[in-house]
């Protein structure tokens, strides 16, 4: 598609700053996106450690591990929390967007590199707060936060005195802060910066998927912020916005939770799409089959996000019409997802394809996607919701987008952009390994959950009747299994910079095609000293 | 060198654009709460009744059952109950019900108090000529206090294909204790038993 020109000229200026400077103060999208892959990935342990505190309990019905069942809720929405804005955002945004985003542009670096280095000490500071609101009182007599992700009043309000809540409030404010700043680098970046040639529409897809994520965090951000803050003063200075005691309203909370809280998970999602679409095309050596198609499936997918937050909100109590509405434009955004998962099958269509890992990991995400989609799609009935409303259905639906989506695409993007990270191949086994390791774990762990759910199992509680032990017990084995898979891939990491194989530019031959593969492996520290040319249009 | 100040103004004009429309979806996020408000009264949305004027319409020979239903909050000690649990009425027709409360504590206390319509659909026609509500009332140790609520139907529930074969509608009242601007924190070390 293109060919930079004498990128490794630029390779005398390399000199780098102290270790200090360099990763402290560092303004380099690299580096940066470097301490971001790094802290999502602390970030994730921390995240999957809670998680796998919550299946040793739910292995067997009764209270084994948490003797005060407030406690198990603080671990699920430590959980929750923790991987959405510490692991998921950061990894896919911080980490693999800022590597990438400029040199599949073409541009030198950020638009703003020192609100680029703000940014990640921010999310930094933030996770910090998110973990003194463990250890501090919340509800009465217990330590942290347990009301779920979702925060909702009156738990979170009159529920939970303690100031564990005013901490991840706090928390959530520099989170959200550090992605608004992201998001204004991103859009300022890809709009203003891109090589000579590079209009819109020839742009890579994961820049694309970063422009529309970038102005999805723009729009909802804002206003989870003004949500939680209102909570906050709810909480301490005495107004009423969610107490009906002074004409307040909590449906209100969840209309303004859930207006950020939808787009969120496209947020989540969309920069998977896009780094998706680039390992699908460079392994069946085809480039994206409808590229436009695909670039605009996203923006429709980010523009219908706005409009469809009440489906999370059935049972709340609104009208016939007002569900009829909500139903109709959930099912909606079931059309640009199935424009992408079917222009990526007809990539693949024809095209030679090498199974690399990076590539099952891909695939493995399609098929997964399209499951969680489909129960997506199932749930976005009110009727149907109705009865399976804060059920195991949900979470077996939410975690086959996000846990099996999402976290599949940062495997995915791992076992890809490896080489040219760090400058040395790690072993295909070894990503093979930990994908069949992660598929089977993922889908012993999750695939029960759905049964549990129709027969009526609620989420967030400490205990079952024995009725639900056995798919608990199975469920429980599959989370031992998928959390077993990071060893493989820390294992990975290390024996690859142990054994020092030195990456080719392009490791992955004539199918990669974006910018990033044209130059060394690692990337020079300042690349495009001499701004690329896009000679071909090529898609 | 004027190639990269240009890129640099417009750098700086798309980051100020989305700066402002962080600001503007804040705002809007705090606009929502009257907002919301508004529409809530306006639409009657949520069962919110309507609170109008005057009776502008007919009555006609259409009855409904009106159901009322009173609560006091924890943490307040009265005693809160209507003179008639359930009236029938015709649509439009202008009727008064009154609500006793009484202070059965020896201290004298305020309380708030906040309505609602069940079903919601229902809050559209729910029409309050005269109501309390959202007035802070504070009353002395076994002080008796009456209020009206003077209400009608809205005969055009008949048409609404929704609710047109609702035999009763609900209103509910509640008595809060008045936290006088407190914040939830210290309130609520009050009614700690409550809460666990």
């Amino acid at each position: 598609m293109a060919h930079a020109a004498d990128a490794a000229h630029a390779d005398h200026h390399d000199h780098l700053p102290s270790f200090w400077r360099r990763w402290f103060y560092s303004t380099n999208h690299k580096d940066i996106g470097t301490l971001y892959l790094i802290f999502g990935f602390t970030a994730g342990i921390v995240g999957g450690l809670l998680s796998i505190g919550m299946r040793l309990e739910l292995q067997e019905p009764g209270l084994q591990f948490f003797s005060n069942p407030q406690a198990f809720n603080v671990f699920v929405t430590g959980h929750g929390l923790i991987m959405v804005f510490f692991m998921v955002m950061p990894t896919l945004i911080g980490g693999f967007g800022n590597w990438f985003i400029p040199i599949m542009i073409g541009a030198p670096d950020m638009a703003f590199p020192r609100m680029n280095n703000i940014s990640f000490w921010l999310t930094v500071s933030a996770f910090g707060l998110m973990l003194c609101s463990l250890f501090v009182e919340g509800a009465p007599g217990s330590l942290g936060f347990g009301g779920g992700w979702t925060v909702y009043p009156p738990l979170a309000t009159v529920g939970h005195p303690g100031p564990a809540l005013d901490f991840g409030i706090l928390a959530l404010h520099l989170a959200g802060a550090a992605s608004i700043l992201g998001a204004i680098n991103f859009i300022t970046t890809i709009l203003n910066m891109r090589a000579p040639g590079m209009t819109l529409h020839k742009m890579p897809l994961f820049a694309w998927a970063m422009l529309v994520t970038a102005f999805l965090l723009l729009l909802s951000l804002p206003v989870l912020a003004g949500a939680i803050t209102m909570l906050l003063t709810d909480r301490n200075f005495g107004t009423t916005f969610f107490d009906p005691a002074g004409g307040g309203d909590p449906v209100l909370y969840q209309h303004l939770f859930w207006f950020f809280g939808h787009p969120e998970v496209y947020i989540m999602i969309l920069p998977a799409f896009g780094i998706v679409s680039h390992i699908i095309s460079t392994f069946s050596k085809k480039p994206i089959f409808g590229y436009l198609g695909m670039a605009y499936a996203m923006v429709a997918i980010g523009v219908v996000g706005f409009v469809v937050w009440a489906h999370h909100m059935y049972t709340v109590g609104l009208s016939l019409q007002t569900q009829a509405y909500f139903v109709f434009a959930t099912m909606v955004i079931a059309v640009p997802t199935g424009v992408k998962i079917f222009s990526w099958i007809a990539t693949m269509w024809g095209g030679s394809i090498r199974f690399t890992a990076a590539m099952q990991w891909a695939v493995g995400f399609v098929f997964l996607f399209t499951v969680g989609g489909v129960t997506g799609v199932v749930l976005a009935n009110a009727p149907v919701d109705r009865y399976l409303h804060d059920t195991y259905y949900v979470v077996a639906h939410f975690h086959y987008v996000l846990s099996l989506g999402a976290v599949f695409v940062i495997f995915a993007g791992m076992y890809y952009w490896f080489p040219k990270i760090t400058g040395y191949v790690m072993p295909e086994w070894i990503g093979k390994l930990h994908f069949w390791v992660a598929f089977i774990g993922s889908n012993v762990l999750f695939f029960p959950m759905h049964f549990l759910g129709l027969s009526g199992m609620p989420r967030r509680y400490a205990d079952y009747p024995d009725a639900f032990a056995g798919w608990n017990m199975v469920s429980s084995i599959g989370a031992y299994v998928f959390f077993a898979g990071l060893f493989i891939f820390m294992f990975g990491v290390v024996y690859a910079f142990i054994r020092k194989e030195r990456a080719a530019a392009n490791p992955w031959g004539e199918g990669a095609t974006t910018l990033e593969w044209t130059l060394s492996s690692p990337p020079p520290y300042h690349q495009f000293e001499t701004l690329p040319r896009v000679v071909d249009t090529g898609h | 060198m004027a190639e990269t100040s240009h890129t640099q103004r417009k750098m700086n004009r798309t980051a100020l654009a989305c700066v402002g429309v962080v600001v503007g979806m804040v705002g809007l996020a705090y606009a929502s709460v009257p907002l919301y408000d508004l529409f809530c009264k306006v639409t009657g949305f949520g069962g919110t009744p309507v609170a109008r004027a005057s009776n502008d319409t007919q009555a006609t020979n259409r009855t409904i059952s009106v159901r009322f239903d009173s609560n006091v909050a924890p943490g307040l000690n009265w005693r809160f109950a209507p003179e008639t649990p359930a009236v029938t009425v015709k649509l439009g027709e202008t009727t008064t019900v009154l609500y006793k409360v009484t202070n059965r504590g020896d201290k004298p206390t305020t309380g708030i108090a906040t309505y609602n319509v069940q079903p919601d659909l229902a809050g559209t026609y729910f029409s309050k000529l005269e109501c309390f509500c959202f007035t802070e009332q504070t009353l002395q140790p076994g002080e008796t206090l009456e209020s009206a609520v003077v209400f009608y139907v809205d005969p055009r529930l008949a048409e609404d294909p929704d609710v047109k074969d609702l035999s009763s509608i609900t209103l509910s009242y509640t008595y809060f204790p008045s936290k006088g601007g407190k914040p939830v924190a210290e309130t609520t070390s009050s009614t700690k038993t409550i809460a666990q």
